[in-house]
């Protein structure tokens, strides 16, 4: 029993990174239509950029600060510079481009800091607190619930209380008619690539002190999970997607707890096929979606 | 007296078949004028290509005397062109005042679209009701109140409607045409209508322009339109 | 008049006249293809004859992924984990039988192929309900999840280590000092031309015009009567036999198999190869096969004759063609602006700006 509720509470803290990931997987879904294959890859490039800082300042907030605007103009300059330009009449094209843009950013990673783990420290303790005698949570596990609390807090707003966030649901629904109504919405797409990747920043943050350390494929395996969550949630859905994340990591963390860590990206193979077969639409999308 | 809007040999079209040839268009200040025509007559894209959405390969766009072919799409409504698309353009995805605030998103005098939007609340009652509910749960006739009111809140000077009767019931689309008509009384705003529905366009229109396979065939008082058996046969087929 | 329609028939193959014209060419063509592969494998130099074999190995891969992606529209990345089926299946059979002669290679390829088109058909059932980025983010998990399979049961798989691969030496008859390397070149071309003839031959039957029809538009397809979700799972099990054929060559090449060698890496320079080398045509992949074989080789000796030091050097080696690839995949995909489809009309329209020959 004391292991099912250190498992379980590892698991949330997991399911809190999953669903920020997911969150930007669903941020670029919506406001683009494309699968952004090349989040994870650009979050490992902008926390290496982060970890330089902070190991060259000694400050990690310092390096945190700049993983994640880092984030920002990554996701800005990806859209801005490739995206673009891709043509959408194929779904396929805007995934191959985007995993063209994984190769070329894990190979540039890999010449500049070499293909062995780095070891990427945590800015607080993961030792967990134990009370009566049960190891409950970290530290870490406490910074990451309250940031990934704070960026979908932060979101909400955006989206439903302020201007831009008015503007950029407007311009992804029905981009002609609002440019008719004087929407940038090509400015919209820019920022909504930018927040996205700032998000997946940010998980890339809180996920890879808790794994091995730096690598340039370091979230290939998170990316497949947060993935997994986001299709979970169904594709479309903000809520769907921090439901979905917390689902994955339950499950991963039972799983490795249970079963050995081997087992877990098995284990999310298996939801993700049982989910696509099972119940098309995701827990909170649309049916429809799922052919787009 | 100069033109609001002044069109001249205007072509455009989608790819490399212009669909308009060689169109000339002058609309004066607080005009209505009703373009009509048949399906596939180029009405839908002589508005299109007004707002900017397709680009024309020759011609002239004039408001004010100023070039509008360069103006951006999004540019036009600060240049007081409003444009309610074919299908209204609502999104259904937001709420009703979720829809009418961005028609005022763009304007920098936030006060008056604040006064705007109450206006357009005071003026269309059954919006007011369904402030919170999606675009999509709304009847045809909401719809097509709440794409006009939107525009209303850039307080246009020239409005371009594309079919604004299509789908509604014959008690709504007159309710909408004496609508434009006070609207045009009151605030001195241009209309240019495209319609289908030839009677409806014509009864509150100053100006009828007839269109044939992209060309202008007639233009013509609406007033003469509308009495004038021979012309009415020989152009609008009633 | 009378004359050209007296003459018209007999001018105008049937179905299976033509069917069997074009098998003709095909096992001519293959024919050709042996002769300059055994031309090759007494041309060059050991190492060269082992990259040769490489580049036959992956063609087994590319040319199933070419129907599957270029032809059928479904895109896979899961194809470096359906070679790691075959591999592992031909480790395991191979080590189990070795030592009782040359036959035992040829079944444990066969189970490779069976085991592989088995798995194949599975994910391929998945797949026929899924579209684009779903079926996208589908095959990734498989190809991110199955090193980690062969990793969890490290009994059988021996883990990361992975299983070495006992394969026996080139047959006496063909003298005591042949070359080992010129044999493998042997085996794998050998697997390479019959599984091109078999795709040609495919790719021209009534199946072959339902896979570019389900491609185009899968509710006319519908309408005309093809079973589109059949179509697709078949096309799926196809290209996975393929898969399992070359991921079994590339293991006996290589005579060890481990979840390294098939990163999700692998996957993405299958896909990359196809989109380059003109998506949808066989000859397409036979260029991608050879670039995935060359571009890296090309990039080592290039980075040898950089002044850096050794570890850099290193770094640059494995990530450089990484790069390469990445680059030119993003490139390949917006210089052709009707992206995947583009590419093939792109082809036809190239030999239209040909002088047509006179009638």
């Amino acid at each position: 029993m004391d292991r099912f509720i250190f498992l379980t509470f590892d698991g949330l803290s997991r399911g809190a990174v999953y669903a920020a990931f997911a969150l930007s997987l669903v941020l670029i879904w919506r406001a683009a239509r494309i699968v952004n294959f090349a989040q994870g890859a650009m979050a490992v490039a902008t926390a290496y950029a982060g970890y330089s800082v902070a190991t060259a300042t000694g400050s990690y907030w310092l390096g945190f600060a700049v993983a994640l605007v880092g984030g920002l103009l990554l996701g800005a300059g990806v859209e801005r510079v490739v995206m673009r330009f891709v043509d959408h009449s194929s779904p396929l094209n805007g995934v191959v481009v985007a995993l063209g843009l994984v190769l070329v950013i894990q190979a540039v990673l890999g010449m500049i800091y070499g293909n062995e783990f780095r070891p990427a420290g945590a800015p607080f303790s993961r030792d967990a607190f134990v009370v009566g005698g049960v190891a409950l949570l970290s530290r870490f596990d406490l910074w990451v619930f309250a940031a990934v609390i704070a960026v979908v807090a932060l979101l909400v707003l955006l989206f439903t209380r302020t201007a831009v966030g008015l503007r950029m649901r407007a311009a992804a629904f029905a981009p002609d008619v609002s440019r008719l109504l004087g929407v940038n919405v090509g400015g919209m797409l820019t920022l909504g690539w930018a927040l996205a990747a700032a998000v997946g920043s940010l998980a890339g943050m809180l996920v890879i002190p808790t794994e091995l350390g730096l690598h340039p494929n370091a979230m290939d395996i998170v990316f497949v999970s947060a993935f997994t969550a986001a299709v979970v949630g169904g594709l479309d859905s903000a809520i769907g997607a921090v439901v979905g994340g917390v689902i994955v990591g339950l499950l991963l963390s039972y799983v490795s707890g249970y079963l050995g860590a081997t087992v877990a990206p098995i284990a999310v193979l298996v939801l993700l096929l049982v989910v696509l077969l099972g119940r098309p639409g995701g827990l909170f999308g649309s049916v429809k979606a799922r052919a787009a | 007296m100069t033109a609001l809007l002044e069109v001249k040999g205007l072509t455009a079209g989608y790819g490399a078949a212009p669909v308009l040839h060689d169109i000339d268009l002058s609309i004066e200040q607080g005009q209505i004028v009703a373009v009509m025509g048949a399906n596939g007559a180029g009405k839908t894209t002589l508005l299109r290509t007004l707002s900017g959405l397709v680009k024309p390969t020759s011609g002239e766009i004039r408001l004010d005397g100023a070039d509008l072919r360069t103006t951006k799409v999004e540019q036009m409504v600060r240049r007081g062109i409003a444009h309610v698309p074919e299908g209204r353009g609502v999104v259904t995805e937001l709420t009703v005042d979720e829809n009418l605030r961005l028609g005022g998103l763009w304007r920098s005098d936030k006060a008056d679209a604040r006064k705007a939007l109450d206006e357009v609340y005071e003026l269309f009652e059954p919006l007011a009701r369904r402030k919170r509910h999606p675009g999509h749960q709304l009847s045809g006739g909401e719809r097509q109140m709440l794409a006009l009111g939107r525009a209303l809140i850039g307080r246009p000077r020239l409005m371009l409607l594309d079919e604004p009767s299509l789908g509604l019931a014959p008690r709504v689309i007159a309710q909408i045409m004496a609508l434009l008509r006070d609207l045009r009384n009151s605030t001195g705003m241009t209309v240019l209508l495209v319609e289908q529905n030839v009677r409806s366009a014509l009864s509150i229109a100053d100006i009828g322009v007839v269109m044939s396979l992209g060309r202008v065939v007639t233009r013509n008082d609406a007033a003469t339109l509308r009495t004038d058996d021979e012309l009415r046969h020989a152009y609008l087929g009633f | 008049m009378t004359d050209l329609r007296e003459r018209a028939p007999a001018k105008v193959p049937t179905e299976k006249g033509k069917n069997a014209l074009s098998l003709y060419r095909h096992l001519a063509l293959m024919l050709l293809g042996a002769v300059v592969i055994l031309a090759l494998s007494y041309a060059l130099p050991p190492f060269r004859n082992y990259q040769l074999a490489t580049v036959g190995a992956y063609l087994c891969v590319t040319a199933g992924l070419t129907v599957l992606t270029g032809l059928n529209g479904q895109l896979s990345l899961g194809h470096g984990a359906l070679m790691a089926v075959g591999a592992y299946t031909l480790a395991m059979t191979q080590n189990k039988l070795a030592g009782q002669g040359q036959w035992t290679l040829l079944v444990a390829v066969l189970a490779a192929i069976v085991v592989t088109t088995a798995v194949g058909a599975v994910v391929g059932l998945a797949a026929a309900r899924l579209r684009g980025p779903y079926l996208a983010g589908l095959t990734l998990a498989v190809a991110v999840v199955v090193p980690a399979i062969a990793s969890t049961f490290d009994t059988t798989f021996n883990s990361d280590q992975g299983l070495s691969v006992s394969v026996d030496p080139p047959p006496l008859a063909l003298g005591y000092d042949f070359p080992y390397e010129r044999w493998q070149a042997w085996l794998a071309w050998a697997g390479a031309l019959v599984t091109l003839l078999f795709l040609a031959n495919l790719v021209r039957s009534r199946f072959g015009r339902n896979l570019t029809a389900v491609r185009d538009d899968e509710a006319a397809a519908r309408l005309a009567g093809i079973n589109v979700a059949r179509t697709q799972v078949m096309a799926f099990v196809v290209s996975a036999a393929c898969a399992g054929l070359g991921g079994a060559l590339i293991a006996v090449l290589s005579q060890s198999v481990s979840p390294g060698a098939f990163p999700l890496t692998l996957s993405l320079f299958l896909l990359m190869a196809i989109v380059i080398g003109g998506l949808g045509s066989l000859a397409g992949a036979l260029w991608g096969a050879v670039l995935l074989v060359v571009l890296p080789a090309t990039t080592h000796s290039l980075t040898d004759s950089f002044d850096v030091s050794a570890a850099v050097a290193q770094r640059l080696e494995g990530n450089l063609p990484l790069a390469i690839f990445g680059v030119v995949l993003i490139v390949v995909m917006l210089a052709f602006p009707g992206g995947i489809a583009s590419l093939k009309k792109f082809l036809p329209n190239a030999k239209k700006l040909l002088p047509k020959r006179k009638a």
